[in-house]
């Protein structure tokens, strides 16, 4: 996924989509936004970020998960299957972003990229409603993918790449 | 100057303003773990030195309470999962990348070694539990008598674990070395908490589980032998455990800056007193020194350095606990 920082307005239509598409328990959410502010008076910038679990390459959720429920799908997605989770924390202490968090019903619970939905051909819910379209989603293994040209051509950042875990949500700038 | 504000709602329990989702029952059961690793370590190693007769409390008397640790540890463990009832699935399948899977393997060897160790002494104990004068405790070794008459199959495992008790030593030792040192790993292999995240936390926590072992025979023992011994053998890990302490809190002060500001919660920061007079002070230097009066010949009660070093060995998991899940990376 790839998300233009400076496009993004910070309307939150993102994290609303995630709680509908996904029914996400009252009070809980898988994706929220942050207000960063940087520089000093009166040289100041300001940008927004929309942040969900960053689906990383080297996962400490899913190696530190003792009964294989955290677990990475085809195409890259981390996922968590309920019936397997036992609700230990483990991979929320693993996680630097915190993305996850335990359901109400006591499994642990966080951003699928609306698998659901991809397998259909379409966006994430977040991906799909953005009224700026400051989200892209798609096929980072493929050179010739519009996310892939993006990232290749456009200066990008990650979050807390001193973690060592590789995440695959780009922020350009 | 950089700042970050939440735009969303997230005030998801336990994850703001910084993750806390473990505490008292997890840092309590890493200390009975440690505890109970510490004492079956003695227990098997002075057994298979063929000292049993000259550390009577260590080798038959002591690996009863490990068993009792281990199941108080087992009940705290599975209170504090969220997802109770499919605790089974831990035993679905082994994990070698997850120290929590292994872990939870162990146990249930150290588990089933640390019950039969004391069944196979059985006549031992109800000498020990007489001539300490706990009498309400005859009904332990009375439902294991009634049992072994009753029951052949127990009988059978008892009298077979007695003739093979030194084959099951080297593996109870194995475990019980593995127990120890997973306590500590378990929280080093997670790279989201600098302060967890450094490799001399398994060793340390080794040193520190065996310290609270062998403190607890200290306490416990009526064998004065026996006592001075672990005394001995106890400040040895003390030192041991300061010069890790000071080797980590090295490391994490030559380490980039999240690493420093870990180290940082015990330089300054909010976890300074706590670790550096309560643990450090009462919990590892007021011990050692108590315990080199007393070889000068001072008399001091064995169970005070006792049971300063075990407060101090809980004192030391519930700060690394906290303090832990207070390190982060800023994102």
């Amino acid at each position: 996924m790839a998300i233009e920082v400076n496009k993004c307005v910070g309307c939150a239509d993102c994290v609303v989509a995630c709680q509908t598409e996904n029914n996400v328990p009252h009070g809980y959410s898988r994706d929220w936004i942050v207000e960063i502010a940087r520089g000093e008076y009166p040289d100041l910038y300001m940008h927004f970020e929309s942040q969900r679990c960053n689906h990383c390459d080297d996962t400490p959720c899913v190696r530190t998960c003792p009964t294989g429920a955290s677990h990475i799908i085809e195409g890259g997605i981390v996922k968590v299957t309920h019936d397997e989770c036992i609700g230990c924390g483990a991979c929320i202490e693993a996680c630097p972003y915190d993305a996850r968090y335990f359901h109400p019903e006591g499994y642990v619970d966080k951003c699928t990229f609306c698998d659901h939905r991809v397998a259909d051909g379409l966006d994430p819910a977040c991906v799909s409603v953005c009224p700026t379209t400051c989200m892209h989603f798609g096929d980072l293994d493929d050179p010739d993918s519009e996310i892939s040209k993006l990232i290749r051509t456009r200066e990008n950042y990650t979050l807390i790449p001193e973690a060592g875990t590789n995440p695959q949500i780009f922020y350009l700038k | 100057m950089e700042e970050k504000l939440l735009v969303t709602a997230r005030e998801i329990h336990g994850l703001y303003p910084h993750v806390h989702i473990w505490g008292f029952p997890i840092a309590t059961y890493l200390f009975l773990g440690g505890l109970a690793a510490g004492i079956l370590l003695f227990a098997t190693i002075y057994y298979i030195k063929g000292k049993e007769d000259e550390m009577p409390f260590t080798v038959k008397i002591a690996p009863l309470f490990t068993f009792i640790f281990i199941m108080i540890g087992l009940l705290l463990l599975v209170y504090d999962l969220h997802h109770k009832l499919y605790v089974w699935q831990l035993f679905t399948t082994f994990r070698i990348e997850s120290p929590m899977s292994w872990g939870a393997w162990t146990l249930v060897g150290v588990s089933i070694f640390s019950l039969l160790w004391p069944l196979s002494y059985i006549d031992d104990i109800e000498e020990y539990l007489h001539e300490r004068g706990w009498k309400r405790l005859d009904w332990i070794t009375k439902f294991i008598r009634t049992l072994e008459h009753k029951c052949k199959i127990f009988r059978f495992i008892v009298l077979f674990f007695r003739k093979h008790r030194k084959k099951f030593a080297y593996i109870l030792l194995f475990l019980s070395i593995i127990l120890g040192i997973y306590t500590g790993i378990l929280l080093s292999a997670f790279n989201a908490h600098p302060l967890w995240n450094n490799s001399i936390l398994g060793p340390l926590f080794l040193t520190s589980g065996v310290s609270t072992g062998s403190a607890f025979v200290m306490w416990l023992s009526n064998n004065k032998k026996e006592r001075t011994r672990m005394s001995v053998i106890d400040m040895a890990l003390i030192a041991t455990e300061l010069f890790f302490i000071i080797h980590m809190i090295m490391g994490m002060q030559a380490g980039p800056e999240a690493f420093q500001q870990a180290a940082h919660l015990f330089l300054g920061g909010e976890f300074t007193v706590i670790f550096w007079v309560f643990f450090v002070g009462f919990g590892l230097v007021l011990p050692f020194i108590l315990e080199a009066m007393e070889l000068k010949g001072f008399h001091i009660p064995p169970a005070l350095p006792a049971i300063l070093v075990l407060i101090g060995g809980f004192l030391f998991r519930m700060i690394m606990v906290y303090a832990g899940q207070m390190s982060e990376y800023p994102l």
